[in-house]
């Protein structure tokens, strides 16, 4: 295999593990903006992997080729819907953050298999889907010498877009007026409300697009790298994520970089195979590297980053 | 109807749970008038002015603004009838810039993006017009107290309100900076804008209010024309007895050196902020060390109480070397400290006062033993020192959270010196506290000096400067610019130095 071969691989494998990654770190990065700690996106990508795999199964051959991508949007929407448990258990009830995100990441496995037994005659897992995510080879963009074949040929379309996404985000976050007061309530509650802003809409609205943006990743992992949906489809990605938040500093282009680092982390096992001096590892090291680097970044940066103030901190109105 | 009032709250009352901050209060305010709000901590000033402000609901009565009855139930209420309020405790976001704290809520935009450039062009305007100085790009942790008011009076300014209330605006800020604060609440009532003006300092109520409401214990005990009601007068209504407003000092041992510093260096994030300082305090003695804000008192301070570690020199408590080493050592040495932020600093405001009182001691006998803390001894000693210091709570099982600033402060007073400190160190210890506890605690002040101890006040507070202290040194850019007699010396003089601006020589 020629040099630029191994190149595109690791690019194009590490895009795509990334891509899961990039959208629910940003999903957390909304929420934690907000004040509410998301330990649940776990959960959250669990249920957009599952409702999009059931979509992508019974509608294929409705929409054929476009389903995979309608699939991303039926997992957004019922990542958003499961979110709403968290929302409402946070800031209606004010719950801790970490038990309610708990309960969501215990609750979305037992549901969506038990939903799976029900619908697949028994069976834990689905079958395969039919129209799943490609790869995705620019026109024009890949005629680009070497740097045209690095990044985009072959590759994975839809890290294209979580990375726009990423960007979309991070204006979103820092230069509207939607994104500041977002910021505000989970900076400081009180004096937000002192302004007239309804602490509690903007911790919602971080809390559901956090659950849209989880059920895009989970849907993006069932629709690109597992191509079904089973209790392991999901293992481990949303924490990843949240690592990748954290060590993004809860900044969108922060964590879209993170992100894409814990994606090369993710395809280390795959990677592995191809390139040479790396052949002869025994590949359990690849399998458990994503893992352990998870937890070393978080041991190393989860002390020195600044979450936001009032992060974690319910807000009691006084009347 | 005799006379158009911007607000009329009448009959007020507001509960929180059995107790009643507010009860059946009535007021007035004129279009274009300051009215002072005069009243003790806990009187239930704030109370009232988050109803107005549609921060909290009346249990009963009626606000009426511009004659018309109003419904007050959110903040945004308030500001479309164009209520502004300056709140004591800031509601600054910290993490945001100066500018993002201004706009926030109220953010001009372009599409869906906030146009920082038209915003940053309206709060100039707005700066020039009132000399309010401002550095719209810097993050809000990093500027001064001093500099926070006035953002915090901007995002009033900034929201075209006309009808302003400032709480207790002036607790924080240099002499100066209040002067400045005087001529902004003038030029705002000559524009034909409203002022409630909260404060428990009677000279301030003197210079610029031209009517004060008298609060006491929830009750309006009277509204009063300032021009016709002498200082005295106006303290005896608020505190509910007769007020001693001097002090007298009487003649101490001060032979003893208790604290000398000598060429201390201290550095704050890379930042020289004490350079080589000189200092001794005496036996019997209280050192009162006036500047600035932002001039190496707070570095100074953390220097001695072990908070930071100094660069270079010596601290020196009675010829213990007490340079870098711990708090906790600093303070087995002797060395008590009330700190200028008493809650973050001082308290620990969700434990309990008993909890709070026994800060300095719960590692040893009697509070605990063998590790275990012993709440009989604990809550019993936090009985003796709330009688002792007449703390007014509840009772010391009360979070120090619950506590209105006047008695907060006591609580630290109260540990500090009840630990029988060879060298007491007070930072503005009366800050944003009533008239009635500066009282107190000046005097408890002033018997330590008078036990033989020595006192380092440090103070923004030109006249508590000038009260209790034996000897002043003035601190500028984190040196010793000169030292002055109380006796001899005026606030003119002394205001000066602070600037920086060394007494003119008289040619000769
Ligand atoms: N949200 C609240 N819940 C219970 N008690 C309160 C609350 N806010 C204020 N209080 C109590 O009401 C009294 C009046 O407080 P406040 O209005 O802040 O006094 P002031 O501003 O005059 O110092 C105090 O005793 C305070 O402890
Ligand atoms: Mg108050």
């Amino acid at each position: 295999m020629s040099f630029s071969t191994v190149l595109m691989t690791v690019f194009s494998t590490t895009l795509i593990y990334a891509a899961p990654l990039i959208f629910t770190a940003l999903g957390g990065a909304f929420s934690e903006h907000s004040g509410i700690v998301n330990v649940g996106l776990e959960g959250m990508m669990i249920v957009g992997a599952f409702s999009s795999t059931v979509f992508n199964l019974f509608c294929a051959k409705i929409f054929g080729a476009a389903t995979p991508w309608i699939s991303l949007l039926i997992g957004a929407v019922f990542g958003l819907l499961f979110s709403l448990l968290h929302a409402v258990a946070t800031i209606n009830f004010r719950a801790d953050h970490i038990i309610s995100g708990t309960v969501l990441n215990m609750l979305a496995p037992a549901l969506c298999v038990f939903l799976t037994r029900i619908f697949y005659n028994g069976k834990g897992q689905t079958p395969i889907i039919d129209q799943s995510m490609g790869t995705f080879t620019f026109p024009g963009l890949s005629k680009i010498p070497l740097l045209g074949k690095m990044l985009f040929t072959h590759t994975s379309l839809v890290a294209y877009l979580a990375i726009i996404v990423g960007i979309i985000g991070w204006y979103f976050l820092y230069r509207t007026n939607i994104g500041l007061r977002l910021r505000s309530v989970g900076e400081n509650p009180v004096a937000a409300d002192t302004l007239g802003i309804n602490v509690a809409e903007y911790r919602y609205l971080g809390v559901l697009i956090s659950g849209f943006l989880g059920g895009i990743g989970g849907a993006v992992m069932a629709q690109s790298i597992t191509l079904n949906f089973s209790v392991s489809t999901i293992s481990g990605q949303g924490f990843m994520s949240l690592a990748a938040m954290i060590f993004g500093k809860w900044n969108p282009l922060g964590a879209t970089a993170a992100a894409i680092f814990f994606g090369l982390a993710q395809s280390l096992p795959i990677i592995g195979g191809y390139v040479p001096f790396l052949a002869h590892v025994n590949s359990v090291w690849f399998q458990i590297a994503p893992y352990a680097i998870t937890i070393v970044v978080l041991v190393i940066f989860l002390g020195k980053a600044v979450a936001p103030a009032a992060d974690g901190q319910n807000y009691i109105k006084s009347k | 109807m005799a006379e158009n009032y911007v607000v009329e709250m009448q009959h007020i009352t507001k509960q929180f749970g059995n107790y009643k901050a507010n009860n059946d209060i009535s007021l007035q305010l004129k279009k274009g008038e300051i009215l002072a709000l005069l009243g003790e901590n806990g009187a239930g000033k704030s109370t009232l002015m988050r109803m107005l402000s549609g921060l909290l609901e009346p249990t009963s009565g009626q606000i009426l603004i511009d004659g018309q009855p109003a419904h007050l139930n959110d903040p945004r209420d308030a500001k479309k009838l164009g209520i502004g309020m300056v709140h004591q405790h800031f509601m600054l976001i910290p993490a945001f810039s100066v500018l993002e704290n201004i706009i926030l809520g109220d953010e001009p935009t372009k599409g869906i993006k906030i146009n920082f450039q038209k915003a940053a062009k309206d709060i100039q305007q707005l700066a020039a017009k009132y000399h309010l100085k401002i550095d719209l790009k810097a993050k809000v942790r990093d500027i001064t107290v001093g500099m926070q008011q006035r953002v915090e009076i901007m995002k009033a300014l900034y929201r075209q309100a006309h009808i302003f209330i400032f709480d207790e605006p002036t607790a924080a800020l240099t002499p100066q900076e209040i002067k400045q604060l005087i001529k902004i609440l003038r030029a705002l009532a000559n524009e034909g804008n409203s002022v409630i003006f909260i404060t428990h300092k009677l000279k301030e109520i003197k210079e610029v209010a031209d009517r004060c409401v008298v609060i006491r214990n929830g009750k309006v005990i009277d509204a009063v024309k300032v021009s016709e009601t002498p200082e005295a007068a106006l303290a005896e209504m608020m505190v509910g007895r007769k007020v001693n407003l001097g002090i007298i000092k009487q003649e101490t041992d001060q032979s003893q050196k208790i604290l000398k510093v000598e060429n201390l260096t201290v550095e704050n994030h890379g930042r020289l902020k004490v350079r080589n300082f000189n200092l001794t305090v005496h036996s019997g003695e209280i050192v009162g060390v006036a500047g600035v804000d932002g001039n190496g008192q707070s570095e100074l301070i953390a220097a001695l109480t072990g908070l930071i570690k100094s660069k270079s020199g010596i601290i020196k408590l009675l010829n213990q070397p007490l340079q870098n080493l711990s708090a906790r050592q600093i303070s087995q040495a002797g060395v008590g400290c009330i700190p200028e932020d008493r809650q973050n600093v001082g308290l620990i405001l969700p434990l309990t006062i008993a909890e709070n009182l026994v800060l300095k001691d719960y590692y040893h006998q009697p509070a605990s033993r063998h590790g275990w803390l012993n709440y009989a001894a604990i809550n019993q000693h936090g009985r003796q020192l709330i009688k002792d210091f007449d703390i007014r709570s509840q009772s010391e099982k009360e979070k120090a959270a619950d506590l209105s600033g006047g008695n907060q402060q006591k609580v630290i007073v109260a540990r500090e010196i009840a630990a029988q400190p060879k060298l007491l160190i007070a930072a503005n210890p009366t800050r944003g506290v009533d008239i009635g506890a500066i009282e107190y605690i000046h005097e408890k002040i002033m018997a330590q000096r008078n036990a033989g101890r020595g006192v380092l006040l440090v103070s923004f507070e030109l006249d508590e400067i000038l009260k209790l202290s034996d000897r002043i040194v003035v601190m500028h850019e984190g040196q010793i610019v000169g030292e002055l007699d109380p006796k001899t010396t005026t606030s003119e003089e002394l205001g000066l130095m602070m600037a920086g601006k060394k007494p003119v020589m008289q040619k000769g």
